[in-house]
């Protein structure tokens, strides 16, 4: 977007519950072109870390190289930021979490980012369970570079240049479960009312959270022939289930009957309610989670919502036993051994 | 016959088959003269496969302190049937050879210019060892244990140390002494007054330790406060990671928690290895990696990103013989070049050149507090000799009272008390390094947004060649603050007219040590330099400078210290001489010394006559 912002913001704007405005979460002003997905979905995380009342310095921005990676420029402007190589988000973020597991770590990346040149970091992160909330704005087709086709695009869909894609996409989610994830989810940039509330379940989960968010590029990829376009992902959505995320420490004033909600409990003692209802998709079960995708694909059907959960499995820190204390905060004292132990292990040299 | 005669001064090569246990026997030998205070300097020469190929192990023995590889073998051990020819081929004349006489040797083995000494290593184990799991490895104890009596090596150093070897298995050491006493008693018998090279108790090695440079690394990592460690498996690093692992597990767990102070991440390539780093770096903890040739190949994507973001990094180079996969288990000296320009566009990068495992300790540690002070790559250059081999050093030094630099970081007061605006890229202090801020460290200050991306002072993004342009430069003038902060050269002045300089680094020193000592001994003094990091400081130049001709001496084809002298420097390239060692095998004396005496450069000085040397190159 080419438009400024203007400053002018209501005097009363409400406040969070730590004292923050939704301003507080903003960023600077999209450079994206007017209409591209990726500003919704970046308007979704503010809301988010707005309404999960993260303190913004707490939070950390990671990104790739390409249009989606450019978007932690456009929100969370107190927090740090780290626009890094290509594909090479999930690693950086690795050591990043590695040095101090105290703060939360939102990862942006795109199809080109993930699916191609980062897919094995990628494979790794989910691997390793990184305590990441890894958002994929997914378009189908590489926009920096004016329009080439992702390894997301669906065979047959074509772009601006009207050429059909000869290739098989890449499910970014079926692949997530497969490589051992723990909550996977897909959203469309479009539909505000699930996708907040899928990245708030995201940012409470332990462990690598892989939101795939179908992201339409209005310029190159938006065409009646691309099955990434607004229209054709509005007409062929599909949800597993309506779910409310519920934060820890906020009441539960819904009342579910019985057999028609699942609950899953977060790591940090938030609640999700999965609604049984509408479609009844079990999202716990592996096996299951990728068959629901299988399904929904042969009819023609993109499938959204949570798509897998499972808030047991162990993050990195876990599985390597690190300190509870971040480790960017130890000192010497913490760790150096001292000249005395140093003349031992000499002394065991000889 | 003529016999070599000599004490504690000559080459043993052992031969054997990899994976058949020979590497406890080798190094029980070269620890017990090592225990004998005698200097001692074993190499491990071994394939790049896991069973069944052949791995030599030289031991060069020598009072005088001489721990570079010689050339020659005065003893041949050999217990490899696919090398004995050549093995039997190699040993200098007057030495001795001495291998497993259960089988007689062929018809061909016909020199008469050395000494054989058949011992039936296997009949012999067969005989004393009743389990046949330990015959393999008994096998070659019994000829340490012949080794015992024929260099009159103190047969109770070898006992203690199989004693404390297996202090908590008594049981086993039982067997490893009877294979000891069956060797010995059976040369004693059959080969009394055969070998007239011995071993003599020395006080030569006072403090002295013997350990491998990766070893080192790894403790001065752990003493220098290193977290965080992303790695990808590469011959000769591996070990750098797990001995880093070893200690953390030592040194680094919380008593009431028992969890660690450290995370150790096995990555998916070297990419990420180097992701890993950065993103620990950046994020405020001490981190490194380690790797070989084609680790840095991947690397230096990311190494760019870590100059040009001003990222601190530690890695440490433990170079092998390339290009490509090379010979993954030999050693050299060629990636210089690869790791001081490391990655796309203009870029350059630090180096360090420890020369001995003290070295890689203190170098080592020395580098987290060059990354954090200069936020650019340290990039430490081990190599396979030095890294993987046993080498007799100094013991290694730390002052309790040494705090760890971590350069310009603004900490919440810093930022709280900041009149001026701040800039990630803003250049207050005028030496190229600007302040840095650590994630969540305050609520409203210091937040910026890191890239690879051109950025201004402010870590904006920016097209603007002016600003662009400003900050390349400002570049130039943090490397200009780095050469004051590195290590100086090892500069001796043995010639005053300064006629002839040597100038070498890292493994290349010991050999080129006993070279110099060669020529002073026929009267040729040679000034030498040992230079230590790059980029070169103002003595280095001066060093040059002041000679008629120089030689470089390295291990590597294309002369890659010489191509940066001379890139860096300014020099005529007609004044560094190249002495080039590419055998993949640590550089020889007798390479070093026969290179200089032949040179044409110095034909007209006329400085050499009647030199000898010892044996050949390799």
């Amino acid at each position: 977007m080419s438009s400024t912002r203007p400053n002018f913001r209501h005097p009363k704007q409400p406040k969070n519950d730590i004292g923050y405005t939704r301003t507080d979460y903003e960023g600077a002003v999209s450079t994206l072109c007017a209409g591209c997905g990726h500003d919704s979905t970046t308007n979704a995380i503010i809301q988010a870390c707005f309404e999960l009342n993260l303190e913004p310095h707490k939070v950390v921005k990671m990104s790739g190289i390409g249009c989606s990676s450019k978007t932690p420029a456009y929100f969370l402007s107190k927090s740090h930021g780290f626009n890094t190589v290509h594909g090479r988000m999930p690693s950086i973020a690795t050591g990043a979490n590695m040095a101090n597991r105290d703060l939360l770590y939102i990862g942006i990346s795109g199809d080109g980012d993930t699916a191609s040149i980062g897919m094995g970091q990628f494979a790794h992160a989910l691997r390793r369970n990184l305590n990441l909330n890894y958002v994929c704005m997914n378009n189908g087709c590489y926009g920096l570079t004016k329009g080439q086709d992702s390894a997301t695009a669906d065979r047959g869909s074509a772009g601006k240049k009207g050429i059909p894609n000869p290739y098989e996409s890449i499910d970014l989610c079926e692949l997530a479960i497969e490589l051992g994830a723990s909550f996977v989810a897909r959203g469309f940039s479009g539909d505000k009312q699930q996708l907040v509330p899928l990245l708030k379940s995201a940012m409470s989960h332990n462990g690598l959270a892989f939101v795939d968010v179908i992201s339409p590029c209005v310029t190159f990829n938006n065409t009646s022939s691309s099955t990434k376009s607004y229209q054709y992902v509005r007409e062929h959505i599909e949800a597993t289930n309506t779910f409310d995320f519920v934060p820890l420490q906020q009441e539960i004033l819904t009342h579910y009957e019985e057999g028609t909600s699942q609950e899953v409990v977060m790591h940090d003692g938030s609640i999700i309610h999965l609604h049984k209802a509408d479609s009844g998709k079990d999202v716990t079960n592996r096996l299951k989670a990728v068959n629901n995708l299988e399904t929904e694909k042969e009819k023609g059907r993109l499938l959204t919502g949570i798509l897998y959960i499972n808030p047991e499995i162990e993050e990195t820190h876990d599985i390597i036993n690190s300190t509870l204390r971040p480790l960017n905060s130890l000192t010497r004292e913490d760790l150096c051994p001292g000249s005395t132990v140093l003349d031992k292990i000499n002394a065991a040299m000889r | 016959m003529n016999k070599i005669k000599r004490t504690n001064d000559f080459v043993i090569r052992f031969s054997n088959v990899n994976g058949s246990g020979s590497a406890s026997a080798n190094n029980l030998f070269a620890k017990a003269i090592f225990r004998l205070g005698i200097p001692v300097s074993p190499k491990n020469i071994f394939p790049s496969n896991i069973q069944g190929l052949p791995t030599w192990y030289e031991v060069r023995v020598n009072e005088s302190g001489f721990l570079g590889r010689r050339g020659g073998i005065d003893i041949a051990v050999a217990v490899n049937g696919q090398t004995l020819y050549s093995d039997y081929q190699d040993v200098l004349p007057g030495g001795y050879f001495l291998f497993d006489s259960t089988k007689a040797l062929p018809e061909k083995f016909q020199r008469d210019d050395i000494n054989v000494i058949g011992i039936p290593l296997t009949s012999l184990c067969n005989e004393t060892v009743s389990n046949p799991k330990l015959r393999q490895l008994l096998k070659n104890i019994i000829y340490v244990g012949a080794l015992s009596f024929l260099l009159d090596l103190d047969f109770s150093v070898l006992t203690d140390s199989i004693n404390l070897q297996f202090k908590k298995k008594p049981k086993l050491a039982e067997p490893n002494i009877l294979a000891l006493e069956t060797g010995y008693g059976y040369a004693r018998d059959h080969y009394p007054d055969v070998c007239r090279l011995s071993v003599k108790k020395s006080n030569r090695l006072g403090s002295e330790i013997m350990m491998d440079g990766n070893s080192a690394f790894a403790l001065g990592a752990i003493f220098a406060g290193a977290t965080v460690a992303g790695w990808y498996p590469i011959t000769p690093s591996t070990s750098v990671i797990e001995a880093f692992e070893r200690y953390a597990n030592a040194y680094r767990v919380e008593e009431d928690t028992g969890r660690k102070k450290v995370a150790i991440i096995q990555a998916e390539d070297e990419l990420a290895a180097m992701g890993i780093v950065i993103g620990a770096s950046w994020n405020g903890a001490r981190a490194f990696t380690a790797t070989s040739g084609p680790g840095i190949s991947l690397m230096s994507e990311l190494l760019g990103l870590a100059y040009f973001a001003e990222i601190p990094v530690v890695l440490v180079d433990v170079q092998r013989t390339g290009p490509s996969t090379g010979m993954p288990t030999r050693t050299q000296q060629s990636d210089l070049l690869a790791c001081a320009y490391a990655s796309h566009g203009d870029t350059k990068n630090i180096l360090l050149f420890p020369c001995d495992p003290k070295e890689c300790f203190t170098l080592g540690a020395d580098a987290f507090d060059l990354a954090e002070r200069l936020q650019t790559p340290i990039i430490v250059m081990s190599d396979l000799d030095l890294g993987m081999n046993d080498h007799i050093s100094a013991p290694m030094e730390w002052d309790d009272r040494r705090n760890y630099d971590r350069g310009k970081v603004l900490d919440a007061d810093g930022l709280e008390q900041m009149k001026e605006k701040w800039g990630r890229y803003l250049d207050v202090d005028g030496d190229g390094v600007c302040y840095r801020t650590i994630p969540g460290s305050h609520p409203t200050k210091g937040a910026y947004f890191t890239r690879g991306t051109s950025h201004n002072q402010y870590a904006a993004y920016t097209e603007e060649s002016s600003e662009y342009e400003a900050n390349m430069k400002r570049l130039l003038v943090k490397w200009e603050t780095a050469r004051s902060l590195i290590p100086a050269p090892k500069i001796k002045i043995r010639d005053t007219e300064h006629k002839i300089g040597l100038i070498f680094y890292g493994t290349s020193t010991h050999s080129t040590y006993e070279a110099v000592s060669r020529f002073s001994q026929n009267g040729v003094e040679l000034n030498s330099m040992r230079v230590r990091a790059f980029p070169f400081q103002d003595e280095v130049i001066k060093f040059i400078d002041q000679h008629e001709i120089l030689f470089v001496i390295e291990q590597n084809r294309d002369g890659q210290l010489r191509t940066l002298l001379l890139n860096e420097c300014g020099i005529a390239p007609d004044k560094l001489q190249p002495i080039l060692n590419i055998d993949g095998l640590p550089i020889t004396a007798n390479f070093i010394t026969d290179s200089i005496r032949s040179s044409h450069a110095i034909t007209s000085l006329e400085l050499f006559k009647n030199q000898a040397t010892t044996g050949g190159k390799s």
